[in-house]
């Protein structure tokens, strides 16, 4: 084993830890709110922790551990394509914006469940958005846990079930003992853990290959394709790159993890300020990480399993111990996008599920006790799940992003923006999102050369409109009557 | 009432502005790179060591919407209160 990778590693789980005690504070005095506090921080985010956890939430293993791996193999072309993702650092605080904050507030909606039911006063739209939120995630969820457990598995060499436990204990820890607030207090650390560690891993690799002149000629004496927008065997085309804008760019706003961040924040002042430093930060974060990517080839030509570029490219070019700094990052990525995941997960069970249909008028305390329970019960599913994976759970993950997106994009932005709207349109732009994605996925993808993703949120967008428009006069009345 | 219905212009004229900048950055993101990387690689130029291309649209398209991003936030984006008349949640 690697001590001098392992001792900031070890550091770093210490830390997160920390914090989760620290915030567990707030879940144990506060009793009126309990809800709003362990599942959304009591609202109280300021701007620099907002745009963190924004961050950390999306910026995925995929992105951190594939991303650069991906580059790697096909060039600058990547690169370019993970730079639709700076987008998302102003458009979902953009779009949703003060309207969201406020609309949200006034339902005292804690969730984005609990939106879509003050919204739409629909017991079905609710129903179906927990169970879509509870099958894709909690699959997602699980294949990010396979993804920690093998990073940490290449880095110490223990083995896969032990790399598991370690994982799963650490995010267990901090995520059930401190909640929303423990998770955006690390999401920060964990950020800031990314920017700083992609920026030095990316000078080193610059410098040991030499200088950026140099690495460009290398690449292109390899294969001129490396450096042109299409991909090493110049199969990526212009649409499908662009396509990639609705998938990881501006689709993001209907992912129910990241929007309910967008509910979490305490002011004005604090989202101006999170739109700022988001933007800068996903930037910054995005372009380092694929460049370092595409940097590493001429230094460590011939790698075959993309995921491994990240760790070996750092103990090449990194002392050890700041190797071990470095790749804390991509740690920090998986557990900053499962805490908040497994967070989501609970209170779809707990407060979407449980207080609206099974037991409303459940005390303070027994929810208190259930939240705990539930979020602890999850993470031990999910951890037996990774212990060895089933075909099913990651067919789910395959399409879970997208099959959310398509689901609930439409039924929160145009909830917001467009009065004619109606609960019928909700569930028929969810039901069509949703289905059309895993037909399409299984039978036409990349239609037309675009991401699969593109079709169904056309569709579902027509079936939100066309549905809430037959049915705009009988659901007047159907609100009338609840 | 009055009062909401401010805040909701205030609310929609920023989604808008969202909206635009999103538009902007893609514009600018696809211009530069299948403009000038659709070319043969042998004759592309090279600033800061990076294909012309890739500095335009990915390293200077991207500062570019970090400037319009805080440019737009100071200058139009308006303070507007969460909470409802009652205050009582916190």
């Amino acid at each position: 084993m690697n001590w001098s990778v392992m001792i900031p590693l070890v550091f770093f789980l210490i830390l997160i830890f920390v914090i989760g005690f620290w915030a567990s504070k707030y879940v144990r005095t506060t009793d009126s709110s309990f809800l709003a506090e362990y599942f959304l921080g009591g609202r109280q985010l300021g701007g620099l922790i907002l745009a963190m956890t924004m961050i950390a939430t999306y910026g995925s293993a995929s992105s951190f551990i594939g991303g650069p791996g991906v580059a790697y193999t096909e060039g600058l072309g990547w690169v370019l394509l993970a730079m639709s993702q700076v987008v998302t650092g102003y458009f979902v605080l953009m779009v949703l914006g003060k309207k969201f904050a406020i609309m949200s507030r006034r339902y005292h909606a804690v969730t984005l469940i609990d939106f879509l039911k003050g919204r739409y006063q629909s017991k079905w739209v609710v129903l179906v958005s927990a169970f879509s939120i509870i099958l894709f995630l909690f699959s997602a969820m699980a294949a990010q846990w396979v993804g920690g457990a093998r990073l940490i598995e290449s880095l110490t060499g223990l083995s896969y079930i032990s790399a598991l436990f370690i994982f799963a204990v650490s995010v267990l820890v901090y995520v059930i003992l401190g909640g929303f607030r423990a998770v955006a207090l690390t999401d920060t650390v964990q950020g800031i853990v990314m920017l700083v560690g992609t920026l030095v891993l990316l000078i080193a690799t610059i410098i040991a290959g030499g200088g950026i002149d140099s690495i460009m000629t290398d690449l292109q004496a390899e294969n001129p394709n490396l450096i042109t927008p299409f991909g090493a065997e110049g199969n990526l085309s212009a649409s499908y790159v662009s396509s990639f804008w609705i998938l990881v760019g501006v689709g993001v706003v209907g992912l129910p993890h990241v929007t309910v961040r967008a509910m979490s924040y305490k002011n004005s002042r604090a989202m101006h300020r999170a739109l700022i430093i988001g933007t800068i930060v996903v930037g910054f974060i995005m372009l380092n990480m694929h460049l370092i990517g595409v940097f590493s080839r001429p230094i460590l030509p011939g790698i075959e399993v993309g995921d491994k570029v990240m760790p070996l490219i750092a103990l090449e070019v990194l002392p050890a111990w700041l190797a071990g700094v470095v790749l804390a990052a991509p740690m920090a990525a998986i557990m900053s996008t499962v805490d908040s995941l497994l967070l989501v997960v609970s209170s779809a069970v707990v407060k979407d599920v449980y207080l609206n249909y099974v037991e409303p008028k459940a005390t303070h305390k027994k929810v208190k006790k259930l939240s705990f329970t539930i979020t602890a019960v999850l993470g031990i599913l999910v951890f037996l799940m990774a212990l060895d994976p089933p075909d099913l759970l990651i067919w789910l993950n395959l399409f879970a992003f997208g099959g959310l997106e398509a689901a609930f994009i439409w039924p929160v932005v145009m909830g917001l923006y467009w009065k004619k709207g109606n609960k019928h349109g909700a569930l028929a732009s969810m039901l069509i999102g949703i289905l059309s994605y895993i037909l399409f996925h299984l039978y036409l993808p990349n239609l037309f050369g675009l991401h699969t993703v593109v079709m169904p949120i056309i569709l579902s967008l027509a079936g939100y409109v066309i549905v809430s428009l037959i049915t705009t006069k009988s659901g007047k009345e159907s609100l009338v009557q609840s | 009432m009055s009062k909401d219905k401010e805040h909701f212009r205030i609310a929609h004229r920023e989604a808008w502005i969202g909206v635009a900048l999103a538009v902007f950055n893609f514009i600018w993101w696809f211009g530069f790179a299948y403009g000038l990387g659709g070319k043969s690689p042998s004759s592309y130029h090279y600033i800061l060591g990076l294909p012309a291309w890739f500095f335009y649209s990915c390293v200077l398209g991207f500062i570019v919407m970090v400037v319009l991003v805080t440019v737009v936030v100071k200058l139009w984006f308006v303070e507007v209160p969460f909470e409802e008349e009652e205050g009582e949640e916190s």
